[in-house]
């Protein structure tokens, strides 16, 4: 397009050309329009594979089954009366606030140890505790499913070894809804640990030293230094895995398929349950839009006290 | 408030560095002591050390008559102001000044008695509620000294804490250190790179390089009786001039300084005994530019003329930096704006020897 405006512009007798050519140069010259174009393929890909099949999935779900008929907030409505999704309501918010919590705990725990690791060392263990984050969650789920395995279970046969009775770990509902967290929180604790390590790591040495001299003790600098100076951090990560966490879908499918009896089912993989699995897409993606208030609500919030944070402490 | 003693202090750092030789250094109760020196010389290391930030390697540090080796930083009763002042960002300025006290238990009105207190002294009452970001450097500095005033320790300890501030706002919170020293009388210990800041604060200065103290005096000591070449080019400002030379004797009983082949200035009488037993010796001449000013006074006792070819002349307002070269070396004069001087030409200079310094060749130690 603007190619060829600049043709005409040239073709354009003098006089009446010089203008709308100087003004196309100055356009694409300033630095707001080459920005611009410079973010364009992304703004397009976001636009294709983000805003057009979430606006979509919104026409989809107020849809009849056969896709025929408008039905409004029908279909919501149905869900909300299934027990069954009043479980995947449930089971999704245990599922994504216990792993979260516990990812971010550990991640503070192990950001911590890592920190006071001499620097030559810091490495491999920094390196050695990023494998999980690094393996296909998929292969690495996989390997869990078969270590919670009924017949093959390794840690079965480590409960074995001390005489104690094996454990049908992804039979029981608890059981299993205990497993795909322990699952996620292997995977996403090391992204918490390298979040907060790179947080402390900014905390200036200076205020620890002001504080022990103010008479901190290790718990009171840990109180009143270290966790006001990562509440950015620590609100951004916990943020960014809760949507993640929320979103899962690799870990519930691959170790459970949802079951026993949907005892395990998240917003994801009951979705592909019902829509892909059972066809009827509208009420499949009227479940995967239960996640965007929730998901919504949190981030305003979360961003807001990020951003009122950032203009308090910014020196 | 207490007095601090260092003793055979050493630090010596992973690798076998010493940042610290095994220094001794007294300090008084309620005296104001800077150590200065060059980057390097050990000077923060020291200072840390007496605040529990650093280990030491071998001695004994004393803060009001106790051994504090083992004692952590909470438990020496000090307080400290920083380079770059430290002040916790997410804390409100009251909140920074009374974060030490909250931490001791102190009942609330008494936190907001002495933040009062040191506000009105510093003047600062108008930002308690302020986040530090909110703060110029001036007023962060102010805070940080606040924070310190508060826990009215034994001993306060400045690292470097004008660094971080323009030259004409340092002038001005020197001068506010002084005032808080004489209001607070804690014992005092500053560090600084600074000989200006260090001769203007000062009760005693102490001159350390290469992890030794060099020298301990009062200001005027160590810039009228420097014991080493290293005082006396580090205390002062332009430094001294430091010239080759031999001392020779002249007829009648006198000696004079001969510096290259065209610098041959006599010693005055009064110092002719000091610097016999060093006649015909390799020996370094040091004259500060104040004492190389322009013709006058000659007939004085000791107010010798000489004369240099200039090379540059700086005029600055009050006075003129004129600079030469002997025999190679860079000399340099303050002489008086009036004084008529251009580069090329020869200068008429009076040099006032009864200032004049000598100091061994290889040791540099002033004799």
């Amino acid at each position: 397009m603007a190619g060829s405006s600049g043709i005409a512009a040239t073709m354009t007798p003098p006089g009446a050309g010089r203008v709308p050519m100087g003004m196309m140069q100055r356009f694409l010259q300033r630095r707001s329009t080459i920005a611009f174009l410079l973010c364009l393929p992304l703004i397009l890909l976001v636009a294709g594979f983000v805003i057009y099949p979430a606006f979509y999935a919104i026409y989809l779900s107020m849809l009849n089954k056969k896709m025929t008929a408008f039905v409004g907030l029908g279909n919501f409505a149905f869900l909300l009366k299934r027990h069954t999704f009043q479980l995947v309501i449930f089971q999704s918010c245990l599922f994504a606030i216990t792993a979260v919590m516990m990812k971010a705990l550990l991640g503070f725990i192990l950001a911590h140890l890592m920190h006071n690791i001499p620097s030559t060392n810091q490495k491999i263990w920094r390196g050695l505790l990023l494998v999980p984050w690094v393996i296909p969650l998929a292969l690495s789920t996989l390997t869990w499913w078969w270590m919670f395995d009924p017949s093959y279970s390794a840690f079965n046969w480590i409960l074995n070894q001390f005489g104690l009775d094996n454990v049908p770990w992804l039979g029981v509902g608890w059981i299993a809804r205990l497993c795909t967290i322990t699952v996620n929180v292997w995977f996403g604790t090391p992204f918490f640990m390298i979040m907060y390590l790179a947080a402390l790591k900014s905390v200036p040495e200076q205020l620890y030293e002001a504080a022990a001299i103010d008479g901190a003790s290790a718990v009171q600098k840990l109180i009143f230094v270290t966790l006001p100076m990562m509440r950015n951090i620590i609100s951004i990560t916990v943020l960014f895995s809760l949507i993640t966490t929320f979103a899962d879908f690799d870990i519930v499918r691959i170790l459970t398929g949802g079951g026993p009896q949907d005892m395990t089912h998240v917003f994801a993989t009951y979705a592909f349950q019902v829509g892909i699995q059972s066809g009827d897409i509208p009420l499949g993606a009227a479940d995967s839009l239960f996640m965007f208030p929730i998901l919504a609500f949190a981030a305003f919030f979360v961003l807001r006290g990020v951003t009122q944070r950032t203009k308090e402490i910014a020196t | 408030m207490a007095e601090v003693s260092v003793r055979k202090v050493v630090k010596e750092y992973d690798g076998g560095v010493q940042a610290v030789k095994g220094i001794d250094l007294e300090i008084a109760d309620h005296e104001f002591v800077v150590l200065v020196g060059p980057s390097g010389c050990g000077k923060s290391t020291t200072l840390r050390m007496i605040a529990g930030l650093e280990e030491i390697t071998g001695g004994e540090i004393w803060i009001g008559g106790d051994v504090v080796n083992d004692v952590p930083p909470r438990d020496r009763d000090i307080a400290m102001v920083f380079q770059n002042y430290a002040l916790y960002p997410h804390m409100s300025v009251f909140d920074n000044m009374a974060f030490g006290l909250k931490l001791r238990k102190f009942p609330k009105d008494e936190i907001k008695r002495r933040v009062d207190e040191a506000a009105r002294i510093l003047d600062i009452g108008m930002l308690l509620e302020r986040k530090p970001r909110a703060l110029s450097g001036g007023q962060r500095q102010r805070v940080a000294m606040g924070r310190a005033i508060v826990r009215n320790p034994k001993v306060f300890l400045f690292d470097e804490p004008l660094s971080n501030l323009d030259a004409k706002l340092r002038v001005q919170m020197r001068t506010e250190i002084k005032k808080v020293h004489q209001t607070v009388k804690t014992t005092t210990v500053y560090v600084t790179h600074d000989q200006i800041e260090a001769m203007t604060l000062a009760d005693r200065v102490v001159v350390m390089n290469h992890g030794i103290i060099e020298q301990v005096g009062t200001p005027q000591e160590l810039y009228h009786n420097p014991t080493s070449r290293f005082v006396a080019g580090f205390i002062g400002s332009p430094a001294m001039n430091f010239l080759p030379c031999r001392i020779e004797e002249a007829g009648g009983g006198g000696l004079f300084v001969q510096s290259g082949s065209n610098l041959r200035i006599p010693i005055p009488a009064a110092r002719t005994a000091r610097y016999a037993p060093h006649k015909n010796k390799e020996m370094v001449f040091g004259i500060r530019p104040e004492h190389l000013v322009e013709r006058r006074e000659v007939g004085k006792a000791g107010f010798e003329p000489v004369e240099l070819l200039v090379d540059v002349v700086e005029p600055m307002g009050m006075e003129t930096m004129v600079h030469f070269f002997v025999d190679g070396a860079p000399v340099c004069a303050r002489i008086d704006p009036a004084t008529h001087a251009a580069p090329e030409e020869m200068l008429a200079l009076t040099a006032d020897m009864n200032q004049m310094h000598i100091m061994e060749k290889d040791s540099g130690k002033v004799v």
